[in-house]
């Protein structure tokens, strides 16, 4: 039961007025502007798109401002913002093989068709703090190399797959609906369809900790990074008014495709099976996550037992959301009072029915221990 | 209706800018900020799932002569989504596609050339030969 | 191309769509109250201002529309709110989120278009009437947002819609809502409305 309080009015403005204060920070020094969040914080930009399930970087950045850099905060904002907004409807889906890729790299196949392009990445840096970079200063003029005007970037795992060790993706209906999770409740059992899009909109820090368990045994699948390519696809979309297709412009997009042993079942030769991520951004930590939760979530597919909690969709899929989760954890900090007195009252009686309990005649007791 | 998606805002106006201005127009549908959701294929290549929704305007202009313009663009500018349906009318015009391929398409295709082929070099610096190293007894 | 006949909507497309979903609310909050409503353009014939207007409003892609026989003729109504909605047609009335009636006589019973489901009732259609009139007299009604009763009627109807309406109420909580569109007004009977007398 909801009991609504009132007043605090005054209060709570001051309160925001305070905060506004609190996040300008330090006068003396220059306000940082949303172009320069979404610039030079371009990381967490795309994370807020990412779960914000909102693909503009100019909101996004002024989200993370407005927010104090706090990022789901930020994806409330972002969330919020989107319902003022009317759908005109649903792209074509983005072919990712078409990506200009900035970044491509396989941990199973040594030598790809078009090479491994490491691209702007942490890997192999030694993670030591850079002084330098407290100070303003000029970055460095990234080097160019020669490149044929188009490659064409294939998928590798199904492209490599001469021997069919690997399995493929299913050919799907075209008349078949595809779930929704804006449009309707999540309901279970959910079809994969339904699973990638509430991973993809999921928690990264929640995904990063169920893939982490897979690996640590809780639900192995022994996964390889087959591949995982970063770079900007193109975006179409059919207006019901014309009929035909129109290019919307570029999104950048990371997707990763892992690859998983499997021992084989009564139906299913022994092969590798595939997770998969696709996520908004250069977002490599949560497209990898994405796709071992995935293939995790396939488990009763290949006639798997469920024994560990990143295999349990209505687990998984219940708790990815960073919204819905810290509503119901903060709202714990609004006022209780009368559900709290209730409580109080319940408790009072029971703690005096259980003292009259215990000051009732010993004989009951002394029979009892008997 | 391809080249309004790469073009900038500030292409659209310097263009119409280098043709004496913007033509009148009716606003059929004032530019008009909504979603779109964006897809993607199971696995890469399998059946469609919904990623999430990205910000689009569009608007539909009408010209003088009846020619109606459609824009539906990524992001939030009304200006660009009104200026893109102005160019979508005029290319109705075999006169007016000919000064836009002068004005809009050449010089945007080559701005856009010249930053993907630096995008290319930039990523093409980053290709690794990597070298597995036999270790053993022997 | 041959569009070049749509004519524009709203003149503010979020305004506009803003300002008639609080008239439909009002109307549908006070079954029976007359509610003016000001489209502020003219949709082609023989669709109604006042019903284009809460289309552009309430329809998008996700709500399929159902147009009588004599909307369905005219085939610029169905490109002019294709253009402004997005929306597809429905094939049959049970398949519509939302219905648009020009001709009383010819049209099919509330119990045809979409009823809706015990677990979700809103998925019922909002079949919109046009009228030429509106008037505070004809039945007595009474229901929530209703306080006692009230005085509504509308022409032209289909004859028997006082029985119908009744049918429908006894359905609750399934059942259609019903929006009368006048030239400039709307009023409305939510399914909770009860007919206590037809005159």
């Amino acid at each position: 039961m909801y009991v609504a309080v009132k007043g605090g009015e005054a209060a709570i403005e001051a309160a925001h007025n305070l905060l506004a204060h609190e996040r300008r920070g330090d006068p003396a020094l220059p306000e940082i502007t949303a172009a320069q969040i979404r610039e030079q914080l371009s990381l967490a930009v795309n994370r807020v798109m990412c779960e914000g399930s909102l693909y503009d970087p100019d909101l996004a950045a002024l989200a993370i401002k407005q927010a104090r850099g706090d990022l789901i905060e930020a994806i409330f904002l972002a969330r919020a913002y989107r319902t003022t907004l009317p759908r005109f409807g649903y792209a074509e889906p983005a072919d990712t093989g078409a990506m200009h890729i900035r970044r491509r790299i396989s941990a199973t196949y040594k030598d790809l068709p078009g090479g491994q392009v490491l691209g702007p990445t942490f890997d192999y840096t030694h993670r030591l703090l850079d002084p330098a970079l407290a100070e303003a200063g000029s970055a460095p003029t990234p080097e160019r190399a020669a490149a044929a005007e188009s490659e064409a970037s294939p998928h590798v795992t199904a492209l490599l797959n001469h021997e069919g060790l690997i399995e493929s993706n299913r050919p799907h209906d075209p008349a078949a609906p595809v779930c929704d999770v804006t449009r309707g409740a999540l309901a279970f059992p959910a079809g994969r369809d339904l699973r990638l899009q509430a991973l993809a909109r999921g928690d990264e820090g929640f995904l990063l900790a169920l893939g982490y368990s897979t690996q640590r045994g809780y639900g192995r699948t022994h996964p390889f990074a087959g591949e995982i390519r970063m770079g900007e696809v193109e975006i179409s979309f059919v207006p019901e008014e014309l009929g035909f297709e129109v290019p919307l412009g570029e999104v950048r997009l990371t997707e990763c495709e892992m690859v998983n042993q499997f021992a084989g079942s009564a139906d299913a030769p022994p092969q590798f099976t595939r997770g998969y991520g696709l996520v908004f951004g250069h977002s490599e930590r949560k497209a990898m996550s994405m796709a071992l939760v995935d293939r995790a979530l396939r488990t009763a597919e290949f006639g798997e037992e469920v024994v560990a909690p990143a295999q349990d969709a209505e687990f998984v899929l219940s708790h990815a959301d960073n919204v819905q989760a810290t509503g119901f954890v903060e709202h714990l900090k609004l006022p209780h009072y009368v559900d709290f007195q209730a409580e109080l009252a319940l408790l009072r009686q029971l703690r005096a029915e259980w003292e009259a309990d215990r000051a009732a005649p010993p004989a009951r007791h002394a029979e009892a221990a008997e | 209706m391809r080249i309004c998606a790469e073009a900038t805002e500030a292409e659209l106006e310097r263009a119409f800018a280098d043709c004496g201005g913007v033509p009148d127009a009716e606003d059929v549908r004032a530019p008009e900020a909504g979603l779109v959701m964006l897809r993607g294929r199971i696995g890469g290549d399998g059946g469609p799932f919904n990623v999430g929704e990205a910000t689009v305007t569009r608007a539909v202009v009408r010209l003088p002569d009846g020619a109606l313009g459609y824009s539906y663009l990524l992001g939030r500018s009304a200006r660009r989504a009104r200026l893109a349906a102005i160019v979508d009318a005029l290319g109705q015009d075999a006169g007016w596609r000919e000064r836009l391929d002068a004005v809009l398409v050449a010089p945007v295709t080559a701005r856009r050339e010249a930053e993907l082929a630096e995008r290319r070099e930039q990523a093409a610096a980053t290709r690794v030969n990597f070298f597995t190293l036999v270790r053993g007894e022997d | 191309m041959s569009q070049s006949a749509i004519q524009p909507a709203f003149a503010d497309a979020s305004r506009g769509a803003q300002a008639v979903f609080r008239s439909v609310m009002d109307a549908m909050s006070r079954p029976g109250r007359i509610t003016p409503l000001d489209a502020g353009f003219a949709p082609p014939a023989p669709l109604n201002a006042a019903a284009a207007a809460i289309l552009i409003a309430l329809a998008d892609f996700e709500t399929p529309l159902w147009l009588d026989g004599p909307l369905a003729r005219h085939g610029e109504v169905a490109e002019f709110l294709r253009f402004h909605t997005g929306a597809k047609l429905a094939p049959t009335p049970d398949a519509a989120a939302f219905a648009v009636i020009a001709d009383p006589a010819s049209a099919p019973t509330l119990g045809a278009f979409a009823q809706g489901t015990p677990d979700y009732p809103d998925r019922s259609t909002t079949v919109i009437l046009q009228v030429e009139r509106l008037t505070p007299d004809g039945w007595q009604i009474a229901g929530p947002g209703i306080n006692g009763h009230a005085h509504f009627g509308a022409t032209p109807l289909p004859g028997d819609l006082t029985h119908q309406f009744k049918n429908n109420r006894a359905r609750f909580p399934l059942g259609v809502d019903l929006i009368f569109a006048g030239p400039s007004e709307i009023a409305a009977l939510p399914r909770s409305t009860r007919i206590l007398e037809a005159r």
